[in-house]
């Protein structure tokens, strides 16, 4: 490849040469600042209660134990919240997916009449809303508080992953294939079901993604709207133990010193073990989010 | 009309949701004009007219709400508008494909950990004794500082983690506009014998200025109703002269003492303040650049 030669042969000026040297430098510098929180935690989770309280960590594990976790995996509100979050993130998901393509799909056909008014609907709900109290009386007036359906279905749809999909279905398949199957007698939801989706595995993928990442973060529609302790989701039961700081039952730890010492352990094992099915997945479906992303941006 | 009749029914429950989780609480808010009363509901409870919103305006804690919330969200928007594009433009000039990627991957990573953890880690670094800063700060011979217990400090400690959390992530945007950018106009820059800096300058940014403006849009427009969530639970006592925002004192006032009426009468105000900063900083986003949102 000759050209690719010829521009590797010119070399930079001394000035651009130290303007790289500088942007590595900022580069590694973020780098650093980002990872080390995130080294640290993991590494204290390791650590001893006493390393831990006694401020001895400083990067790496000290004295490496699994107590911490121990401690953790026998806390029973960690236990439920954590089976509860699966649920919700399992079912929310699958009901946010559904219905986003239910609404997304015939936004993106031409020939459905009434599109434009339809998704003028959708958007003003991004633009304005009621609130935080209407919108409590209206989940309270149709039954939903201290359910499980609270934290299925009041967020249910996000309008950014409509307009996301509604680009992809817009953008990646094209019209004629609609066409073709509405002259061989194909109805429209055998259409969508054997033809749409298997085609739209990818942005399926997104939406789900993004919608089980939210949901599993999720605490504040929790917060406001259950009651019963055995429905919390993981954040919830979060929030009370590494933030309230309210003790919990499962720890049989004699002295209190000791006890102490393990919360404070605790702690960074509790946060590692419930920030680590996003994390561990993150890295896997990192292209997805970021193609997510870039599908909403084009203007649609 | 009756040849898509099943996208028709498809589009049935989606509707639904919006009409009962979205534009039903939109109507309610007529609760802001009268005295809600539970056994009459809010249709037969009787109107007020602007009481609550009088109520509001001469509360002494009015301006204090105000000053606190916009104070937090212009800091934010100043460090969380620009630092994104400077982190995408030094991206864009790494030649080594795997650093650029290790940097991506790492700086992206905080933006999926929930705000529970991350204020549960504000809270483990920043703790008084133990806490690895304080520890720091000890170690080189300073006393230690009760930053959450610091009312000055909240603002800082909340826009900063918030970078540290969503940079990454915000870059994405800017980092595909960025590889957009027409070829020729770099080979130009090249032969023109344009620095690294003018070929930023001339080439970069107005490339990446059509999803900049949109984006500043979009954060202006958002400017009134800035994350309940992180400072909710950032909030003690002793920092809420600088942490009470108007959503934090909507949930306080209308969930935690059933105050439906002035709650939403608050709550109200935000939107609508909320709504026309959106649509005038849109006007005015198309008069200056013509990008804007509609």
């Amino acid at each position: 490849m000759p050209s690719a030669k010829a521009k590797q042969t010119i070399r930079e000026s001394y000035g651009d040469r130290v303007f790289l040297a500088c942007v590595y430098i900022l580069l590694t510098i973020v780098l650093i600042a980002t990872l080390y929180p995130l080294v640290f935690i993991v590494s204290s989770s390791f650590s001893s209660p006493s390393a831990v309280s006694g401020g001895r960590v400083w990067l790496w594990p000290v004295e490496p134990t699994l107590v911490g976790y121990k401690a953790a995996f026998q806390n029973s509100q960690i236990v439920t919240g954590y089976a509860n979050s699966i649920f919700y993130t399992g079912v929310g998901t699958l009901i946010s997916v559904a219905l986003t393509t239910m609404i997304a799909y015939p936004l993106a056909r031409k020939t459905f009449y009434g599109r434009s008014g339809l998704m003028m609907f959708i958007v003003f709900t991004m633009l304005f809303s009621g609130g935080l109290i209407p919108t409590y009386l209206v989940v309270k007036a149709v039954g939903l508080i201290d359910t499980r359906w609270a934290l299925l279905l009041p967020n249910a749809i996000w309008v950014w992953q409509v307009i996301i999909a509604r680009t992809f279905f817009s953008t990646s398949l094209p019209d004629e294939l609609a066409e073709a199957s509405e002259i061989d007698g194909c109805s429209d939801l055998r259409y969508i079901w054997s033809v749409v989706l298997p085609l739209s595995k990818p942005i399926l993928a997104v939406l789900a993604l993004m919608y089980a990442v939210g949901q599993w973060n999720a605490y504040f529609d929790a917060l406001i709207y259950l009651k019963t302790n055995t429905l919390f989701p993981l954040q919830l039961f979060l929030r009370s133990i590494l933030i309230l700081n309210a003790n919990s039952g499962g720890l049989d730890a004699g002295q209190i010193a000791d006890k102490q010492q393990l919360l404070a352990l605790m702690k960074y094992s509790i946060i590692v073990v419930s920030s680590l099915p996003v994390l561990i997945i993150y890295p896997f479906v990192q292209r997805y989010f970021v193609q997510g992303m870039l599908i909403g941006s084009i203007k649609g | 009309m009756r040849k898509h009749w099943q996208l028709y029914l498809l589009i049935i429950p989606p509707v639904l949701y919006f009409v009962i989780f979205k534009y039903i609480p939109m109507f309610n808010v007529v609760l802001a004009f009268k005295d809600y009363n539970v056994l009459k509901g809010i249709w037969g409870s009787p109107w007020v007219g602007m009481k609550y919103f009088n109520l509001f305006f001469h509360n002494p804690v009015f301006g204090t709400l105000l000053k606190n919330t916009l104070f937090i969200s212009i800091y934010l928007l100043a460090a969380s508008f620009p630092i994104p594009i400077l982190l995408a433009l030094a991206l864009n000039e790494v030649r080594s494909g795997r650093f650029k990627r290790i940097v991506q991957l790492v700086t992206y990573a905080p933006y999926f950990i929930s705000t529970v953890v991350i204020v549960s880690i504000i809270m483990l670094f920043l703790a008084p004794n133990l806490g690895i800063v304080n520890m720091l700060l000890g170690a080189l011979g300073f006393h230690s500082i009760n930053f959450l217990g610091n009312a000055n400090m909240f603002r800082s400690i909340y826009v900063w983690s918030e970078v540290w959390q969503t940079a990454g992530y915000s870059a994405v945007i800017y980092l595909a506009a960025l590889a957009g950018v027409d070829p020729s106009l770099y080979e130009a820059a090249r032969v023109d014998g344009a620095s690294r800096l003018q070929k930023i300058r001339n080439v970069d940014i107005p490339g990446i200025m059509p999803a900049a403006v949109i984006i500043l849009i979009l954060n202006v427009g958002n400017i009134m109703s800035i994350g309940f969530e992180k400072i909710y639970l950032l909030q003690n006592p002793l920092n809420t002269t600088t942490s009470e925002i108007i959503s934090t004192y909507v949930y306080k006032i209308g969930l935690l003492n059933a105050n439906y009426s002035f709650a939403t009468a608050v709550g109200l105000f935000n939107s609508v303040i909320n709504l026309i900063l959106l649509v005038s900083v849109n006007f005015a986003a198309k008069r200056l650049s013509n990008h804007s949102l509609w």
